[in-house]
Formats: C-alpha cells, structure tokens, sequence
C-alpha cells in the first residue's frame, strides 16, 4: 500500500502503520490524556498553555510549551486580542483533517502539491446571549472547501477527503456528543 | 466438516443444542432470505439442484437445507445437547454439556459469529415505555408496540427492517455509521454473480489490508429480492428519515451524529470503486454482461436531523441493528483478547492446538461470510486437524454447532 519510495508529503506512514499494529497488541498504550492550561487575562481575554501530554504509558513535553490565546471581537464589546475561542475550534477542524489528508494520501501513493480549505462556522448568536431558548449555542453548520492539487484523479483526491474525516478526532469531537464535566478544583 | 472428518475416518460427532439449522429456525425474523442466490448455497458434496438457482432461499428452507445435508451426509449429530463448557484437558479438551462430558483431541467451534446481538451501551439510556430490541429478538412489525421505529445501524439487516416497518406504515428513521451500499444487480448479473465471478469472494484473509477491520464491516445494503432496493437513497424515498451515527441517550433524545455527508460519500466511493474492478475484470474475461452503469451519488438532507426526542415524537421502540459477536462465554480456553475477541488464522487457533474456529466473517476468505465457503473452509481445516492429529491417538473430534 504505503509508497514511500517515489511519494513525499513529509509523511512517516510505515511509523503509523507500525505504531496501530503494535497498540492493538498493548491497547493500555493507546490510552492518551491532551491537556491545556488556561488562564484568566482580562474581560474576555486568556491565554491558554499546551506543553505536556499523557500516552503510551507516559508524560510527554512538547519541544516548548505552545500558546494560544482568546478573545471576542469588537462587536461583541471586547478588545479582539485574539481569535475567538469558536474560531479555533475550526482551525483546530482544519487542522486535524489536513494532517488526516497528507497521512492519507502518504499511505495511498499521493504526492501532494498543495492543500488549502476554507472552513466556515454558522453561529446564530441569539443562542449564546440567551435571547432566544430555542437557538443552541454552537454552530448551526461547518463548512469546509478543500483545495487540493496533488497527482490523482478527483475521485482519488475526493476519497483522500472522505477518509480523512473518517479518522478525524476534531472532526469527531464536533460531529458527535462527547460528554464533558466541568469542576471547580 | 462433519463431512470432511468422515471423508478422513476421523471419529467425531456434533454436538446442536436444538435440531440442526437451529439459529435459521428459531432467532431470525420472518421475511428474512438470504443475501446470496440458492445457486450459490451448496454444501460440500451437495450443490444446489432445485428449480429456482436465482431465487433466495428464507430462513426456514436455510434451516431445512441444513437438516437434510445433516441426514444426506448421514452426520453423527447429538441434538438437544448445549455445550456448557471448553476445556483444556492434557494435550485434548473436555466438553462438558448439559448431557454428559466428553474428552477429545480437538474441537471445532462451529457455533456462528450470530450468538449475542451487540448492542452498545449506550441504549441504558433509552427511557422506559420505549421498546428496545434487538433484530435478533424481532420477528415481524407485528411484534412492536405503537409509535414509530428507530432502526440503528444500516447493514443488511437494518435496512431490510426499516424497509419492512415503512412498507407497515410506521414511521421510521434509521440512524447509519459506516454502511456498504451495493446494488442487487448490475449489468444485468446479480451482484454475487459478480462477487463469485471476479474473484472477489476468493480473496484470502491473509491478503486483505488490515483483517481485522475488515471482519467488522457491516454486512451489504441488500436483500434477497430483485424487486427490492433497500440501500439509503431507496429508503428515503420510501419516505424513511435517514440520520447519522447514534451518539448517546440522553434525557429521552437520541442524537445523532452531523457526519452523515460523508457517510454516505464514502459508501458512494467504494461502490464505484468496487463496480471499477467488476468492469476491469469483465473487460479483461470477455464476460457476457450488460453496458456499463453508474449510481447516482445517494442524497442525504442538506441538514439531517441531529436529534431524535423519543417520547415527545411517540417512538415505540428502538431497533437494534448494530452486529452481533460469537458467544464463547463456555470457552474455558485462554484465547479470547481484550474485548473477547477470539484470534485465530484462518480458523486455526495458533494458542490453542487442536481447538478450531469455523463460520465467522471472514474467516479464511470473503466467502466464509457466506454458505459457500463451507466447502473451501471445511476441506482446509479438515487437512490441517487431520495433520494435527498424525500418529496421535485415540482421535476423537468435538463441533460445537
């Protein structure tokens, strides 16, 4: 399958491959725990921190602690210091899903040229400022146009998409229900 | 393989719980035929004479079938005897049933990959005054409470019951992960016609990329009726609300998944793909099929319904279509994994010598799903128990059926 000889997109299948045989011998392996920090800045302004994560039977450090920060734009009231928590969730979508495509098409033989996307979130706000009970407070649709230009047929390329979201964990996350417990320590 | 040890003068004898065919008989519901045409149900010795080798034979004539190859082959079948326990004994196995013990040098597990519906568990969550029920458990719309029907999961069996409770005048909605969308006929050939014709039920267990997933994919979006479409596009014009993958219950509301687009694209794709290699091959043989045909892509609304309130909108039951696993909760043979999977090699069982597996998906080829592969599966394991037995003695085979 893999075709790692004449195809690069920087893409180490054979690890991949490698690494799902191995974890479904040790399946206690697989068990991962991501983490960020977050913390309070001003009005609607915080900074998260990701440097660690739990997996294969240990802590892991990223090289440096990544930050990433929040904020509401002004017509909201705030200061726009930064993207809107909602906005990152879809980069975060455009993401996992472009990761999803080069692994995809490492593994198919598919040498990619260049991959863009577009993704747009439709959010009725009435929703969030509780102006109407009957509007959720998430988004309405996700969009996402790919822009690929590799060397397949476009119903290679459409199956690299199709298969990317069939292992997407973003797309996942937003496609399906995902319980979630929020404490106060 | 009662068949193919008697070929070999292997003492042995089959232990069936009920009459043979059993499961045809007792835990399928009513209008169930076969996915596969008569003319592919022969059993080793014993191919298809009758007078319709394009029909689809219901779950009583499987049952019948099966009994009368029992007696034609004249098989040493113990009926009424329900094994309780596997066991290793010395280098053999006890069976213990509920009419006596057995020792034997090996063990054919040959009880079906149909024992125990799995339905996940999350339907803890479907509130009372709903019905839940497995397709193992139904039989026919009659059976159901009032109300409408949510069918979750899209494999053969899920479609044929969406299809039979809309065609009842339920309201139906049928919640789909992951299906195969195949169509009954193509180019004027049934599609197993094909399956069988170009290789693709010959294709070997140890050839297909990633076994074990394979192993898992629902079964086709087909019935065993020509007149009868029942993949997802067929469905919802029969007026069926089709949604994605059943997240969780939750409060009395389904919900479901928002990835039914692709869902569906990807069941589109590898139709295509599959119908490529069809036209390859018929190119390649000269076969004597009709012009070349391609499916529309199948519609889904532009935004499916990601909830489902059960009570409010008078569901009466939910459908369980979700699979089923083998039962080898009498297996007393460390073998099972984790998630009490059963690892074997094409029906060999590497950690456990003498003990066989035999009529799970995909066991040795694609044809194992299905009665066809008897004959190949049987005539290989039979060779492989017969050289595991060499130069021991006494031989005495077990096949729990």
């Amino acid at each position: 399958m893999s075709n790692t000889a004449t195809v690069d997109n920087g893409v180490n299948s054979d690890a991949l491959l490698g690494a799902r045989d191995a974890l479904r011998q040790a399946p206690e392996a697989a068990q991962f725990t991501w983490k960020a920090t977050s913390e309070w800045i001003r009005g609607t302004h915080s900074r998260q921190t990701i440097e660690s994560f739990r997996g294969l039977g240990q802590e892991h450090a990223h090289k440096k602690a990544f930050v990433l920060e929040g904020d509401h734009p002004e017509p909201f009231a705030s200061e726009d210091h930064a993207p809107t928590p909602v906005e990152t969730v879809l980069a975060a979508l455009a993401g996992c899903l472009t990761a999803g495509v080069a692994a995809v098409a490492q593994n198919r033989g598919i040498q990619l040229k260049s991959v863009k996307a577009i993704v747009e979130g439709d959010h009725d706000i009435l929703g969030i400022l509780g102006g109407d009970p009957e509007v959720r407070n998430g988004f309405n649709e996700v969009r996402v146009t790919f822009d690929i230009d590799a060397d397949a047929s476009p119903e290679d390329i459409a199956a690299l998409v199709a298969q990317s979201q069939k292992r997407s964990a973003v797309f996942d996350a937003l496609t399906n229900p995902t319980n979630v417990t929020v404490s106060v320590a | 393989m009662s068949h193919r040890l008697a070929e070999r003068g292997i003492d042995h004898v089959v232990l069936e719980r009920g009459e043979p065919g059993n499961s045809w008989r007792t835990e399928r519901w009513e209008s169930l035929r076969l996915l596969t045409p008569n003319w592919q149900t022969g059993l080793p010795g014993n191919d298809y004479t009758g007078a319709d080798p394009d029909g689809f034979m219901g779950s009583r004539e499987v049952a019948a079938h099966l009994a009368r190859y029992a007696e034609v082959i004249a098989a040493p079948v113990r009926a009424g005897v329900t094994v309780t326990s596997v066991a290793p004994n010395g280098d053999g196995y006890r069976v213990t049933t509920d009419h006596g013990v057995w020792e034997a040098s090996a063990v054919v597990l040959a009880n079906g990959g149909s024992g125990i519906p799995n339905v996940p568990a999350l339907a803890e969550g479907v509130p009372g005054g709903v019905l839940s029920l497995s397709a193992k458990d139904y039989r026919s719309p009659e059976q159901l409470p009032d109300g409408g029907v949510l069918v979750v999961g899209a494999s053969a069996s899920g479609v044929q019951l969406a299809d039979e409770l809309a065609r009842n005048g339920r309201e139906v909605t049928i919640s789909t992960g992951e299906h195969v969308r195949m169509p009954r006929s193509y180019r004027g050939r049934d599609i197993f016609w094909w399956m069988d014709a170009a290789g693709v039920l010959d294709e070997r267990w140890h050839e297909i990329d990633d076994i074990v997933r394979a192993r898992h994919v629902p079964s086709p979006q087909l019935v065993g009726d020509p007149e009868r479409g029942v993949g997802i596009g067929a469905l919802r014009e029969r007026g069926i609300r089709i949604v994605g993958r059943l997240g969780r219950v939750h409060d009395g509301v389904a919900q479901f998944s928002g990835s039914l687009a692709n869902t569906v694209r990807l069941a589109d794709l590898k139709l295509d793909r599959l119908l490529e290699r069809f036209d390859a091959w018929a190119a390649e043989t000269d076969a004597e099929v009709g012009d070349v045909e391609r499916f529309a892509p199948t519609e889904v609304d532009a935004s499916p319904r990601l909830e489902l309130d059960l009570v409010r909108e008078r569901v009466g039951t939910v459908l369980w279509a979700t699979g089923y696993r083998p039962d080898y909760s009498w297996l007393e043979v460390p073998v099972l994994d984790y998630k009490g999977r059963l690892w074997h090699e094409g029906g060999v069982i590497p950690e456990a010598p003498g003990l066989y597996v035999l009529g799970t998906s995909l066991l040795r080829r694609r044809r194992s799903t299905y009665i066809s592969g008897a004959a190949h599966d049987t005539a290989e394991l039979a060779e492989h128990l017969a050289d595991y037995l060499g130069g021991r003695a006494p031989q005495r085979v077990e096949i729990a059926s």
